[in-house]
């Protein structure tokens, strides 16, 4: 490798790393604010790229200069910080009070919606910018010719660091900026007005996500896969620098451009798996990422945001719950085949649903990566049968689980010494692992194009006598489930999710205890990946995707993840509203973004919490008169 | 069933239309339409399925004005669009809902390779035909082909042929090559080691390059293969890394004195977004709409233009197509009833704005071929230049090797 390449290729990283850094840097800045895992930052960085597309062509016709290029940058990247302003303050501001994680599922309902309002606004065809005035041209570099406007990216992350660090250290904006990421409680204590210091944060993040998409349009058409592509690498370097840490990102943003850059010449397929391998690695190693520093908060007893009073059913309960499910056991002979389809990927999902909310709901354990041990139940099973040994159904049923309890062995190891934030991404980590494992290794996995032929044995081959099949091993998976929650091991588990010190001290291994739990609902969503991908026909990385894992979160999310039945019902909301949408209309997206907003405001704490909410207050309200309210609650 | 109803209308149908079955064409359909389900992924790839359904659409119109289905009676035809999500899970959901709601006739459609190969193997499990219009992977006519899937897109090695055809005479032997890491990717450039191993002696891959599918880090990427100094590149690209890499690669002189092909850059999909970038003299695949005037061809681009207002994009022709090939398939089968309809499809011949494409049987795949020619600026408008069209059947797997990947 000759010294002028190596110099090029630094340099090409480098004006990558600047890119991304103002990009992520937004994200860690609202995420230490505002603990919001704003998905929708990508979405943000794509309006910045469309508005730029706009804004500037318009500009450069009065006069191609640089400066009105910038202007028109910095235009598209206000626009955009104030469309965050609107998202605070019609959205966000209403649901601070509501678990963390709902947050989290409101502003992927944004992403949806900005997804199809791009759509229909700036068309489906890549639209591609302009150049920078001036900088068209290549530099000549030790006898190479270098981009002359990566040149200048280079110089761009830096001196957005520069300001970001004047802010927070001389205003008095940033001062709360800091405070805030420190300690949120104690600035609102302090009679700080957090809601103007929210809007303004989501505005710099906005505005900060707007230019990193503005300044990308001389390199990249704007595209309506935007958002996707950078929001899994802005939160890898967030997390990699640590939640919050500004210098941290750009440290993070450095190195992951730079392996990049120099990693492709050894492994030219590295780009797919590089930075979550990086996120992975830095975690276990480092838990709060590099400059990140352990939650103030973590310590702290807050009021957890699973499942807090545990109960049975009541009569009434438990005359519906039986009602449902026999109502479902008709479904076969009632209903038509498509019911059936519809009825089987209900069960199915509402089993990794339910196993998701074991480790949410009532572990605490937050995980972002459900998708990996469904996607190695689908793929065990379905390998099984197709493979080389042509195993029957009924064993690839067996490897399943086992399948998906080993990967969530394995990996949970790791996952269950983290915290909060961080843990969550390193599931997600592990699933995007999991993900190019699969998707790379085309022999036997058939790569992204999967394996097909994964049909029921003969006897389960009719669609009626599968549904039976799933309905048999899903319910009964779930009961059992159900039943760990009312287990000490349940209420174990509840103690450390509420606090783990206090657990330890009396004498519980936490970890273990919380490891146990990883491998338990590994396992079954094991084995709802391997019921899902017979009723499928096929096996493909789809199964092990990102959205596939946000899918189960908006699943338990819906119903609510302070109820313990809540997950089911979540999963047939979800699944009957994208059915419902999805052959209605092309913006089948912007429907299901809505559906999901309005679930939020409406149902903050999901379908079943609010029905219960209801149900107290009418409690409440009108005693029993021959039962006392306290006692009546007691048996409810 | 609707099923048996059908097929009683089907023999009605088809004694009435044994006397003016060829000389339909006066008069509009008549009596109930006869549904095709189509799903794409309208929503996650419309820069390519919204053309698509377009070119339907007007198809559709254009044979149903001119009396519908004459096998079937004069029957219109009619298609059901459903989005397919972009995974096969969703897809096959989909699909189940086409024929057991719906009660279509048989599905077509798909634009991703996985989705295309979930739906054929759906397809075989449910006796179902399916008319794969436009995935790419080869693996849906070969290894995993199953007696009810067809395709109608030229496939991937297909593709990858012409260029191969095109290039081989030019002798360049030091390549580098430059692809989306997924199948498509991988199997072209697999596709193009092999052919052009074949066709020049002293042929070598020197770089390879294999970035994610739309996370291309240009910069990077353009520095690896100019490091490597090759006399060709390969490039498999399209889309916005398309764009990223042309843009990059232009500002970094990599394609100056280098001969470079690439697959699908010639359609308008992908190549009208590089706008006054286009590089100059790239051998590809692609369609330039307003310069073929073979078989009626302009006659096709003015009813589109005057439709949609817009110039018919590759998907757009593909979507045009699909409906007479159909058309002409109920014409010859005379009945919805599956087998029939299969048994019709193999090596039916359709004339289109395209030329004859005709369905071989031996991998069902069909002939409809693509242009290959030399990327240009005319104007401010990208477009192709010394362009001719490749029929499909010129460039087709050998039958031997068909007989060995469908025989398992």
């Amino acid at each position: 490798m000759d010294f002028s390449f190596f110099v090029i290729q630094a340099l090409s990283g480098l004006a990558s790393a600047s890119a991304l850094f103002v990009i992520a840097s937004g994200l860690t800045i609202v995420f230490g604010v505002t603990r919001i895992v704003n998905f929708a930052h990508g979405s943000f960085y794509m309006l910045g790229a469309y508005m730029a597309v706009t804004i500037v062509p318009w500009l450069l016709e009065f006069d191609r200069s640089p400066t009105l290029f910038f202007v028109g940058v910095l235009a598209s990247a206000m626009v955009v910080g104030v469309l965050g302003v609107i998202m605070e303050v019609v959205l966000l501001r209403r649901i601070y009070r509501v678990p963390e994680l709902f947050q989290l599922l409101a502003t992927f309902g944004v992403v949806l919606i900005v997804q199809d309002v791009v759509l229909k606004i700036w068309g489906p065809v890549d639209i591609t910018g302009p150049r920078a005035p001036g900088m068209r041209h290549g530099v000549e570099i030790l006898g190479q010719r270098f981009p002359a406007y990566e040149l200048f990216l280079i110089f761009v992350g830096p001196a957005v660091l520069g300001a970001l660090l004047l802010i927070m250290h001389k205003t008095r904006f940033g001062v709360l900026i800091r405070a805030a990421t420190q300690d949120r409680e104690m600035v609102g204590a302090l009679g700080v007005n957090q809601a103007m210091l929210f809007t303004g944060t989501l505005f710099l993040g906005a505005f900060l996500a707007g230019l990193g998409g503005a300044l990308q349009i001389p390199r990249l058409p704007a595209n309506t896969g935007m958002d996707l592509s950078i929001i899994t690498e802005a939160f890898v370097v967030t997390v990699i620098g640590g939640m919050g840490s500004v210098p941290g990102a750009f440290i993070a943003a450095l190195i992951i451009k730079m392996l990049e850059a120099f990693g492709i010449l050894i492994f030219p397929k590295i780009t797919l798996v590089l930075v979550f391998l990086l996120m992975a690695v830095v975690l276990v190693v480092k838990p709060w990422g590099l400059m990140g520093k352990p939650e103030v908060a973590s310590g702290r007893a807050v009021l957890p945001e699973g499942i807090l009073n545990l109960k049975g059913f009541s009569r009434n309960e438990t005359v519906v719950w039986v009602v449902l499910t026999l109502a479902l056991l008709l479904v076969p002979i009632l209903g038509d085949t498509y019911k059936v389809k519809v009825g089987i990927e209900i069960m199915v999902f509402a089993l990794a649903a339910f196993s998701l909310n074991l480790l949410i709901g009532n572990g605490g354990i937050v995980s972002f990566g459900h998708a990996a041990y469904f996607g190695v139940g689908a793929y065990a099973a379905g390998l099984l049968v197709t493979g080389p040994l042509k195993a029957p159904m009924e064993l690839a049923l067996v490897a399943a689980p086992l399948a998906g309890g080993l990967a969530a062995a394995l990996f949970g190891y790791f996952i269950v010494r983290l915290h909060g934030i961080y843990l969550a991404m390193l599931t997600l980590a592990f699933a995007q692992i999991t993900y190019a494992i699969f998707f790379q290794w085309v022999e036997v996995t058939g790569g992204d194009n999967g394996v097909v032929g994964v049909w029921p044995s003969r006897w389960a081959a009719t669609r009626e006598v599968y549904f039976y099949v799933v309905a048999v091993l899903a319910l009964t998976s779930i009961v059992a489930l159900r039943h760990l929650f009312y287990t000490p091991f349940g209420y174990t588990l509840r103690a450390a999710r509420d606090s783990a010190n206090r657990a330890d001290a009396i004498g519980i291994d936490v970890k273990t205890h919380r490891w146990l739990a990883f491998i338990v609902a590994g396992a079954a969503a094991g084995l709802a990946g391997g019921l899902y991908s017979f009723s499928k026909g096929s096996i493909d990385p789809t199964m092990i995707s990102i959205a596939m894992s946000i899918d189960f979160l908006m699943m338990i999310l819906t119903g609510g993840i302070q109820t313990v039945m809540g997950p089911l019902v979540g999963t047939a909301v979800f699944h009957s509203v994208k059915d419902f949408f999805m052959p209605l209309t092309d913006f089948w997206r912007f429907f299901l973004g809505v559906s999901i907003i309005a679930i939020v405001l409406i149902f903050p704490k999901g379908v079943v919490g609010a029905l219960e909410g209801l149900r107290e207050r009418m409690g409440r309200r009108a005693p029993s008169p021959t039962t006392p309210p306290a006692v009546a609650r007691e048996t409810a | 069933m609707t099923k048996l109803d059908l097929s009683r209308r089907t023999v009605v149908g088809g004694l009435a239309a044994t006397g003016v079955a060829m000389t339909a064409g006066t008069g509009s359909a008549q009596g109930a339409p006869v549904k095709v389900g189509e799903l794409n992924s309208y929503s996650r790839m419309a820069a390519f399925a919204v053309p698509y359904r377009n070119g339907m659409q007007l198809a559709v119109e254009q044979i149903n004005a001119a009396g519908g289905l004459a096998g079937l009676g004069g029957r219109p035809l009619e298609i059901i669009y459903r989005d397919d999500g972009a995974t096969p899970g969703d897809a096959v959901r989909v699909a189940e809902e086409l024929v057991t709601r719906e009660n279509v006739t048989f599905i077509a459609g798909a634009f991703l390779s996985n989705v295309g190969l979930a739906l054929a193997d759906f397809a075989n499990q449910k006796k179902v035909l399916y008319l794969a219009t436009e995935p790419l992977t080869d693996a849906l006519t070969m290894g995993s082909g199953n007696p009810f899937t067809f395709r109608v897109r030229p496939g991937t090695y297909m593709q990858t042929k012409m260029l191969v055809d095109a290039a081989k005479s030019k002798g360049v032997k030091r390549w580098a090559v430059v692809a989306p890491n997924y199948e498509y990717g991988q199997s072209a450039v697999a596709a193009f080691k092999r052919l052009m191993g074949a066709a020049v002696p002293g042929f070598e891959v020197v770089a390879e390059q294999f970035p994610a599918l739309g996370r291309v880090d240009a910069g990077a990427t353009v520095g690896a293969l100019a490091q490597s100094r090759p006399d060709g590149i390969f490039n498999v690209l399209f889309g916005a890394d398309l764009t990223a890499f042309v843009r990059e690669g232009n500002t970094r002189g990599l394609f100056e004195r280098r001969t470079v092909v690439s697959l699908l850059t010639g359609e308008p999909e992908y190549l009208l977004p590089l706008g006054d970038e286009t590089p100059d003299g790239w051998i590809v695949t692609g369609y330039p709409p307003e310069q073929v005037d073979t078989h009626g061809h302009q006659a096709f681009v003015t009813a589109y233009k005057a439709k949609f207002n817009d110039t018919p994009r590759l998907g757009s022709v593909l979507g045009y197509v699909v409906p007479f090939m159909i058309r002409d398939m109920f014409n010859k089968s005379r009945s919805t009833d599956t087998a029939a309809m299969m048994e019709a499809f193999k090596g039916l011949t359709t004339q289109t704005v395209c030329g004859p494409v005709t369905m071989r049987a031996i991998d069902q795949q069909s002939t409809l071929g693509a242009w290959v020619g030399e990327t240009t600026l005319k104007g401010k408008l990208p477009t192709m230049k010394n362009f001719r069209y490749v029929d499909g059947a010129d460039v087709m797997f050998p039958e031997a090797e068909v007989r060995a990947a469908r025989r398992t």
